[in-house]
């Protein structure tokens, strides 16, 4: 049923285009569009499909490497070479608006789609983590969103069994009303079982598989495109309700279908459903594509064909299958009790043809939807707040009189608290490969049959990139890839997430270049290119736009996994070294933060080549299995990462610091504490080895402390702080339940 | 021994149960689709974890009707072995092969986490290799394995020894603290008065190589191929 509605400039207004825009659609149609195109247009031209705003910009990300097999843009997911025959494929997406205005199915929903960016490339998803952020957690609006989003993705990665094995979480009044939810998925293929998103062969048969269309979703993409108003909650029709069951059976059954050698392409239906997986598949390939609108399975009766072209329904894909395969791909779908429906065909030309009881709905040109949207560089100007926050006077700054009441209270804020709560609801153990769980540096993931190992972190400091874009941009990529070197892996490349206000204001789009710059400047400094990710931008409350959060994916291989290092001490006696150099740096930590209530400063300085020098330094020392434990130093600094190394989930260690004396003179003892240069870690080793390990610190030009021992059951640092291991590891440990209540 | 795997839409720990069993244990083991109504000639059964028809009705309640299940019914009337792991526990109750049901988590929350498990009978073929008393660490990952029966029942099991399992701490004293979610007397497994039938939420296949953390799991597996 064709919906007969006059396009009007209202119209036109209200699906979010421009009236340039719609120029350009008249241009390219030579006609007035029907409403159906016009809602067409409107999804694959809006921000989240087309990154209208944000290309010119991601086009500075380095995106080349000697092992990528798909680069950044080319499909759904880029795709990595690990050896062995053996290819990963891993995507970072956000789902920050369905989950501010429905948390659950919001963040549900979020699961979904990024998986199925992963199994429409013929991989099989191995893992998943989250990114998230949020208000302050002792406001019940944050505890709320947070319950809810943690219960969501609980929901549907424990069903589909793909194991969450970790990601991170802040807490931060910038979220509040905003909260951010980023979603990463990591699945493996062999090389030569890569399937591609393309509709390719006249008359190759188009199915239509999966979960039946209905209104759910309608115009998400557009809805994600905008900024969260006071009305958002009305928008609840925008948010897709997740089937977590119907997507195992998908998966199984496209995984299934794929070994057939049956078909030439597949795309999920995520944002703009079937307007998108049919255009983008057919402008990938330069061809047409034909579908019957008759034939699209519904959940729900009296649907126009602008809401079929549109839903953004759940658990759907397209398969172009091979010409006269019909059959197998119709027998795998029964046998999974799934929809596989054969809705067209590949056509020559270059149109995308709906048609509905034999009447065209919609004709445009495949390119136009998918690739040829308008493209804006945006007005920029580095924001007037900037000088005044990046001020800090640091004599001003009183040291405290009781360093231990400062770690306590530093472990006691739930961005720096476990987050064994969070990740206790997430099966993080099933498919039986998790190595490192949550709570490591970098998740761990053993590849069966092989010696490798998988490593996986999520990093993104926004209160950096609020006060230094770039150096921000540049920090989160670098810790990203420190984690990762931290468990013994090698940084391969990045996906990435990027989290950002309204494009349009200038101020937001400085911030966006800034990071981006940043972000590009560590890439090509740690030869990990970007393999893709997404933007989202428009992620304002009421009352003001997020702090900038670009969040970075690093994935590292470790060729012998027998060679991993724990986060944790593990041995009574093991010498402690502090790798790296400390400054007197306090601007942006969270010790300044939560002691002082100021996000105030310039964060730390990042120095590549020493980042560079100390990755490669920690490497060398893990392949020559020196390394007892390694753990990176970040939020609260020495004291917090120090303790962190005492909580030890095979039981807590104690350890005793002793040798401040080595450290250079000048220094703020705050600054020591809980200060937050960068380039550093703490590493425990073997009494017996060293020699070796300062001569190889030597060699690598890295500075390297030996500061204490792991022994005892208190945590000892000089005369300021003195807690029994037990206490600290209480506080936290209950950090988050408490506030929760539960 | 040989063994088979049932694969219900939904359940997620298959590959886990076929891989500790192949490569692991070293035992023949097969697949069994859940519209299969025959078995192959096996002599252990395995229900593995999962969301058999994604558990929207109740856990495990769908699944008893699939025709695999009958086929399961006999294998386990005819004496032979079946372990229902997690949600495969969870089909056994609702098919009739144990007895109670399960409640959610005390909770109401999903929990995966390593526990302590206390060994209360070591006359199975399942925990023969094991001495009573003995602690094993396994991690459970589940939302409703608050297990529930009633007192005759209860009373029933504990009188013919049938409670194979119980959560208890890491020096093995029984108490709330170390109930992960509130099950009647701290049940973690059961077998049936033939004693050839084993439920039990934890997961034993996770907690089988020195990789995972833990290797107590294969105390059972053990104790199955090699007693």
């Amino acid at each position: 049923m064709m919906p007969t509605v006059q396009v009007t400039p209202e119209l036109v207004r209200e699906h979010g285009l421009t009236q340039e825009e719609y120029g350009r659609i008249l241009a390219i149609l030579g006609r007035t569009p029907n409403l159906t195109e016009l809602g067409m247009f409107s999804v694959m031209w809006s921000e989240h499909c087309s990154y209208k705003n944000s290309k010119p910009i991601l086009k500075l990300l380095p995106t080349r490497g000697p092992n990528l097999l798909v680069r950044a843009g080319e499909e759904n997911a880029g795709i990595v070479d690990i050896g062995d025959n053996l290819a990963i494929c891993f995507k970072i997406e956000s789902h920050n608006h369905p989950s501010a205005v429905e948390p659950f199915q919001g963040a549900a929903t979020g699961v979904g789609g990024i998986l199925r960016d992963i199994f429409t490339m013929g991989a099989r998803p191995i893992l998943l983590m989250d990114s998230l952020r949020f208000g302050d957690l002792d406001k019940p609006q944050t505890r709320r969103l947070f319950s809810g989003v943690v219960a969501g993705i609980a929901h549907y990665g424990n069903c589909i069994g793909v194991p969450t094995v970790g990601g991170e979480i802040y807490f931060n009044d910038s979220y509040e009303g905003n909260p951010l939810v980023n979603v990463m998925c990591l699945g493996i293929v062999h090389r030569d079982g890569i399937v591609k998103g393309k509709a390719t062969g006249t008359g190759n048969p188009v199915y239509y598989v999966g979960a039946p269309t209905g209104r759910d979703g309608l115009g998400g993409a557009a809805f994600a495109s905008r900024e969260l108003t006071e009305e958002s909650h009305e928008d609840r029709p925008a948010v897709q309700v997740g089937d977590p069951f119907k997507e195992k059976l998908l998966l199984e059954a496209c995984l299934e279908l794929i070994q057939t050698d049956s078909i030439v392409g597949m795309q999920d239906m995520g944002a703009a459903g079937l307007t998108c997986s049919t255009c983008e598949t057919a402008s990938r390939a330069s061809s047409g594509i034909a579908i019957d609108l008759t034939k699209v399975p519904r959940r729900e009766t009296g649907m126009n064909s602008y809401e079929v072209m549109l839903s953004e329904s759940q658990e759907r894909m397209l398969v172009i299958a091979k010409k006269g395969k019909e059959r197998v791909v119709e027998e795998i779908f029964e046998k999974w009790d799934l929809h596989a429906v054969r809705i067209g065909e590949v056509t020559s030309g270059n149109l995308v043809r709906v048609t509905e009881e034999g009447k065209v709905i919609a004709e445009i040109p495949a390119k136009a939807l998918a690739d040829e949207g308008p493209v804006y560089v945006r007005e920029e100007c580095k924001p007037e707040y900037l000088a005044s926050v990046q001020e800090l006077d640091l004599s001003q700054i009183r040291e405290p009189k009781d360093f231990n009441a400062v770690l306590k209270k530093l472990l006691d804020h739930p961005s720096i608290a476990s987050k064994a709560w969070v990740w206790e609801q997430y099966d993080h153990m099933v498919r039986t490969d998790t190595v490192f769980y949550p709570g490591h540096d970098a998740a761990l993931i053993r590849i069966k049959d092989t010696s490798k190992g998988i490593a996986v972190s999520t990093d993104g400091n926004s209160l950096y990139c609020y006060l230094d874009p770039f150096e921000g941009g540049k920090i989160a990529v670098a810790e990203a890839a420190r984690n990762v070197v931290c468990t013994g892996a090698k940084p391969l490349a990045i996906t990435n997430c990027l989290n950002f206000g309204n494009p349009m204001k200038p101020e937001i789009f400085w911030q966006f270049h800034q990071v981006v710059n940043g972000m590009t400047a560590a890439c090509e400094a740690f030869e990990t290119p970007v393999t893709g990710g997404n933007v989202s931008f428009y992620n304002e409350s009421p009352v003001a736009a997020i702090y900038p959060t670009p969040v970075i994916g690093m994935v590292g291989l470790l060729e012998d996994i027998t060679k991993r290092i724990p986060s944790f001490f593990v041995r009574e006696g093991d010498l402690i070294f502090l790798v790296g150099e400390t400054f007197n740096e306090i601007g942006a930590s969270h010790y300044l933060a939560i002691e002082h209530g100021l996000e105030k400063g310039l964060p730390p300085r990042l120095d590549l080549n020493r980042e560079i020098a100390l990755q490669k330094f920690l490497l060398e020392a893990a392949d020559r299995k020196l390394l007892v434990s390694a753990h990176d130093l970040s939020e609260g600094g020495f004291s917090v990462a120090l303790a962190e190394c005492c909580f030890s989930p095979e039981g807590g260690l104690g350890a005793v610091i002793d040798r401040f004396d080595l450290l250079p003179a000048g220094l703020r003892w705050d600054a020591v504490f809980f200060g937050e240069s960068q380039s550093r870690v703490l590493i425990s080793v073997k009494p017996d080895d060293q020699e070796q390990i300062i001569c190889l610190a030597g060699n690598d030009r890295v500075s390297i402390y030996q500061v204490g021992k792991v022994g005892g059951d208190h945590l000892i640092m000089g005369d300021r702080v003195k807690i029994a291991v037990e206490q600290l590891a209480a506080i936290y440990q209950h950090a988050i339940p408490r506030r929760i209540g539960g | 021994m040989k063994a088979a795997v049932v694969v219900f839409p939904g359940s997620n720990c298959d590959t886990d149960c076929y891989h500790v069993l192949s490569n692991v244990m070293k035992t023949p083991v097969a697949y069994v689709w859940h519209k299969e109504r025959i078995l192959p000639k096996v002599d252990l059964v395995v229900l593995p974890g999962g969301f058999s028809y994604g558990d929207y009705l109740r856990t495990g309640a769908v699944a008893r009707f699939s025709p695999a299940m009958e086929a399961v019914k006999k294998h386990a009337d005819q004496g032979r072995y079946v372990i229902g792991i997690c949600n495969g526990f969870q089909i056994l109750l609702e098919a009739g092969l144990l007895p109670g049901a399960m409640l959610r988590n005390r909770t109401l929350r999903f929990v995966c986490r390593h526990v302590w498990l206390r060994v209360e009978d070591v006359h199975t073929v399942y925990t023969r290799k094991m001495a009573k008393g003995d602690i094993l660490c396994i991690p459970i990952a589940h939302g409703e394995g608050n297990y529930y029966c009633d007192e005759d029942t209860l009373r029933l099991m504990q009188d013919e020894s049938r409670i194979l399992f119980r959560y208890c701490s890491e020096g093995g004293i029984l108490g709330d603290a170390y109930n992960p979610n509130g099950s009647t007397d701290h049940i973690a497994g059961i077998t049936n008065k033939k004693r050839n039938v084993l439920g039990m939420m934890p997961h034993p296949e996770r907690a089988s190589e020195r990789i995972l953390g833990s290797t107590d799991g294969r105390m059972i597996w053990e104790s199955l191929f090699e007693g």
